[in-house]
């Protein structure tokens, strides 16, 4: 029975083929429900056949993404998700690996591993749930909770900076970064495909709404009447351009970036900062874009593609050097390994 | 076997059986080096050998204190050795300290060879020996045959005019040692000069140098008279074959490259440094032509999830580590333990806890691999006896991971990791391959998908991703039988419970009965003995029964599951005793589950027994 021809034979897939037989069990109205159904909906635009797909997951409310997916999947422990796929990578590079985080797991017990996969760069997609919280535990505050948050462990107000991600892959060598958020489908859908087009580490941090435990967290960002006001929407070539009217512009003035009302300065929108993707100080500005102020002024966050530039990727390089060393030395035998080269003879 | 040299002796030469020599100095005389090199030349002349590397945590500990002292211990014999020796016949040192350390284990009339530069006023000031105290000018080693060498000035008048920088002079001091070691004890020096002049081949002038500064060594003893004897240890009467000269981390490095041969799965070792197991790592990365991928990992953590990863992508996937790792990874293997999929944990042991004695021995981790896990995670355990027994145990090790679907942890320690002896490898034909079995078609009825369907021997089926038609989920959280689906039904979690703990004592159908090493099946007292502690037993249990004492030996290498007759053997006895370099570790097993009154017997002193420790206790135990 061969995988490609039953794969021709068959018609073309859809989202519900995506979805397992195990019944979803987020709270009503989690945001992780959008997340799933944008995720299964562009799985049969890819092209890649199911069993070639593995989700990993770590412990979390979003770690449970993978048993909701009909394909190979991996639930395993807080925050090793990221080393459980490199090792994966590693051996089958052929595989299409999703790796499913929140923000605690990613960040917090598993920050050491995604710095170095970020560094390391396997060929993955690293799907980030961001909701600012701990929601399998109860609601405590998390590494990306906003400084004073008001949890289970700190009634007092949370006295520690949160993490900015887009800043701490782009510290940790992240070829792909990008953010988007679950109450925009059509963004979170074009964000996921790019990710998968990127051979390398794909970062996608997706704002997600905890109903229960931090309601409304990023509603500034998601919803209708502020969206355009505090979000700035990425294109790679377009200029950076926000506002409700579409009247604010951001320049960059030496290395200080400044928002200008440029319709009435009587800029055109050429005259703004052009978003370049492959840029990677003016990526990182952009990413500064989150509680840093220039000059007293706040910034819109930015989503979409922050950073996106190939470069080798772990499991080429494991591959290429494994490949030349044989193709030099040859491979020897198990019985030259057994002798090594220093023997003698008891006759 | 015949030693050609040119020297016609002129001083007699002794017969010895077997010899202990122990070379000692600072952490920078390089005694590995020179114990390895005479220990080669031991091998190839077919003494049979034990050796026992011993140095300090620290890379350069204090030049010249007791702390920076580096020993290399080699026993060789025209008889079959197991044990690097309790005392020393030859102490090399050559400093102040080194004497001061090694000094109380050379046996009384034992020859100490000295390097007189090392006992100048600064090196017995920072020995710590008492203004104006000098051990090789007061009558405190009359009991000994000293030799006062200036080998510090020899080497330089031999060097001089080499061109070599005095930093490269010093450093060649080790080869006059050697030299003049090969003269007392008869050996040619051809197989050092051949490795000198491979270590050096694009260095020929420092090859030159150490070549000219060894032979100056041999000729110093030949020429002087100095050394009233010279000793002559002649081949032993080992078993007929091809022999090398192997480590335990060495023979744990071929184990799982012929145990990847032997299944046909790619190696994948997920490691993060950490003494004394990072030899491993550094072996099997020279092994990327058999296909072997290794992972220095972030941590002790990820070097295990790397290596799950990779068992579930359909390779081998295995971990090694010591103690403290051990514990990191703890969760990890929580979680083979529950997804049910191949994985070798392997456990350098060490003195601990924490930091403890990183570069001492102790056997002190069997309880963490029992036990240490949370929740009911039986997992298999098996422990190697000496450097060449790590290949047989490893490659068992894998054999059963692949074969019962499981976690299996392999515990060897510092002594037998760093230690060698000479191995009568295997032919590649004779190993019996490894046999993979992967589901590729749905196991249930109607086509459906039973991920945690069971064999009779209890194992689940081994499907791995890519296969198609057979997309399924597993992970942490606990499954239903058989399907695998998330479950937390009461009665289920028992089932599944006793599901994996009946799958790793169903392993003992497939290990062979175990029998004693030495004495008989029935009698007075066995001395039962696990992982390194091997060799000691075996030679102090030999010895007495050759002195007429009712005592055996049985050697456990199956520690979880038991060997299925152990129960009936250990109750042929009178008296069990348990040595073990811990507190009491396995003899706490063995009452627990046998209710046998086993005595321990414990050393924790991050070295290994003695002989003579062995049986002043058996014969104490046999009263």
């Amino acid at each position: 029975m061969s995988a490609t021809i039953e794969q021709e034979a068959l018609p073309k897939l859809t989202a519900k083929d995506f979805a397992s037989n195990q019944e979803v069990k987020w709270c009503p109205g989690c945001g992780d429900y959008s997340i799933l159904k944008q995720v299964q909906t562009v799985m049969p635009d890819l092209g890649i056949p199911k069993e070639d797909i593995v989700f990993i997951s770590g412990i979390g409310c979003a770690a449970r993404f993978s048993y909701y997916m009909d394909t190979y999947g991996m639930h395993s422990i807080h925050g090793r998700a990221t080393a459980i796929a490199s090792g994966v990578k590693s051996m089958n590079p052929n595989l299409s690996v999703w790796v499913v985080s929140g923000d605690g797991d990613a960040f917090s017990i598993g920050g050491n591993h995604f710095i170095h996969m970020m560094r390391r760069n396997f060929d993955l997609n690293y799907l980030v749930f961001n909701n600012q919280i701990y929601g399998l535990t109860k609601g405590q505050y998390s590494p990306t909770s906003e400084k004073g948050k008001v949890a289970k462990s700190t009634p007092y107000g949370s006295i520690e900076d949160p993490f900015n991600p887009s800043e701490l892959a782009l510290g940790a060598k992240a070829s792909f970064v990008a953010r988007s958020m679950d109450r925009d489908p059509k963004h979170l859908q074009a964000i996921l495909k790019r990710a998968n087009a990127h051979k390398g580490s794909s970062f996608v941090e997706i704002y997600q709404n905890c109903t229960v435990f931090n309601e409304g967290a990023f509603f500034g960002f998601t919803e209708k009447e502020t969206k355009k006001e505090r979000g700035l929407f990425l294109e790679h070539g377009k200029p950076l351009i926000f506002g409700a009217n579409d009247d604010k512009g951001i320049i960059l003035d030496g290395t200080t970036p400044r928002v200008v009302n440029f319709k009435e300065m009587g800029l055109s929108a050429d005259d703004l900062w052009i978003h370049d993707e492959k840029d990677k100080i003016k990526a990182s500005i952009i990413a500064t874009f989150f509680d840093t102020s220039y000059d007293g002024t706040s910034f819109p966050r930015p989503f979409g593609v922050i950073f996106a530039e190939e470069r080798p990727t772990y499991e080429d390089g494991m591959k290429s050097q494994i490949d030349a060393l044989t193709a030099k030395k040859g491979k020897p035998s198990l019985d030259a390994i057994l002798s090594g080269d220093k023997t003698w003879t008891i006759l | 076997m015949s030693v050609e040299t040119n020297f016609k002796p002129q001083v007699p030469l002794i017969e010895a059986d077997s010899i202990v020599i122990r070379f000692s100095g600072d952490s920078g005389d390089g005694m590995q080096l020179t114990g390895t090199q005479f220990t080669d030349t031991a091998a190839f002349l077919g003494n049979d050998l034990s050796t026992f590397p011993e140095y300090p945590a620290e890379i350069r500990a204090p030049q010249g204190t007791t702390a920076g002292v580096s020993g290399f211990q080699v026993h060789f014999g025209s008889r079959e050795i197991y044990t690097p020796g309790d005392a020393f016949d030859v102490l090399v040192a050559m400093n102040a300290a080194a004497l001061k350390v090694d000094l109380p284990k050379l046996k009384k009339g034992g020859i100490i060879i000295t390097n007189t530069a090392g006992f100048d006023k600064k090196n017995l000031n920072l020995a710590g020996y008492p203004e104006g105290v000098n051990p090789l000018e007061n009558d405190s080693l009359s009991e000994y045959k000293v030799h006062k060498v200036d080998v510090t000035k020899f080497t330089k008048e031999c060097l001089n005019g080499s061109g070599l920088g005095m930093k490269e002079i010093e450093r060649s001091k080790n080869m006059f040692v050697l030299g003049l070691l090969f003269w007392m004890f008869d050996e040619p020096m051809q197989y050092t000069i051949d490795f000198i002049n491979e270590k050096f081949a694009k260095k020929p002038e420092i090859a030159e140098a150490n070549i000219k500064t060894l032979k100056a060594g041999w000729n110093f003893g030949d020429n002087t008279e100095l050394f009233a004897t010279r000793f002559k240890v002649q081949a032993a009467k080992l078993p007929k074959g091809v022999y090398r000269n192997i480590s335990g981390n060495s023979a744990c490095a071929i184990g799982f490259v012929a145990a990847s041969e032997l299944s046909g799965l790619p190696l994948f070792l997920g490691s993060y440094p950490i003494t004394p197991a990072s030899d491993i790592l550094h072996d099997l990365s020279k092994y990327k032509t058999n296909n072997v991928r290794t992972f220095q990992a972030e941590d002790e953590i990820a070097g295990i999830c790397t290596a799950i990863g990779a068992s579930y992508a359909g390779g081998l996937g295995i971990t090694t580590t010591s103690g403290p790792g051990m514990s990191l990874k703890g969760e990890a293997m929580g979680l083979a333990m529950m997804l049910e999929i191949p994985l070798v944990i392997l456990d350098v042991q060490r003195g601990g806890p924490s930091t403890g004695l990183p570069t001492k021995t102790e056997q002190s981790d069997l309880m963490q691999a029992m036990y240490g896990r949370h929740g009911e995670s039986p997992l298999p355990i098996i422990a190697a006896s000496s450097p060449a027994d790590c290949f047989n145990t490893v490659l068992e090790a894998c054999r059963i991971a692949i074969e019962h679907m499981t976690p299996i942890i392999v515990l060897t320690d510092g002594y037998i990791a760093n230690g060698s002896e000479p191995w009568r490898f295997p032919a590649a034909a004779d190993l019996k391959p490894i046999k993979v079995t992967r589901l590729t078609e749905p196991n249930g009825e109607n086509g459906t998908l039973l991920p945690y369907k069971r064999d009779e021997r209890g194992v689940r089926p081994y499907i791995v991703p890519g296969t198609p038609g057979l997309m399924h989920r597993i992970g942490g959280l606990e499954k239903a039988s058989g399907t695998g689906n998330v479950a937390y039904d009461p009665m289920n979690h028992e089932k599944m419970t006793h599901e994996r703990a009946n799958k790793v004592e169903k392993i003992a159908d497939s290990i062979p009965e175990i029998k004693p090493d030495s004495g008989n099946e029935k009698g007075k007292l066995c001395v039962l003995g696990w992982g390194s502690t091997s060799g000691s037993i075996k030679t102090a249990v030999r010895e007495l029964i050759a002195e007429g004492h009712d005592v055996a030996h049985v050697h456990l290498h199956h520690i979880n599951p038991f060997p299925k007759n152990l129960e009936s053997l250990l109750k042929g006895y009178d008296k069990v005793l348990v040595p073990e370099m811990n507190c009491g570790q396995l003899v706490n097993l063995i009452r627990a589950k046998y209710l046998i009154p086993a005595i321990p017997y414990n050393k924790v002193q991050g070295l290994p027994f003695t002989t003579a420790e062995l049986k002043t206790k058996i014969l104490e135990t046999l009263k």
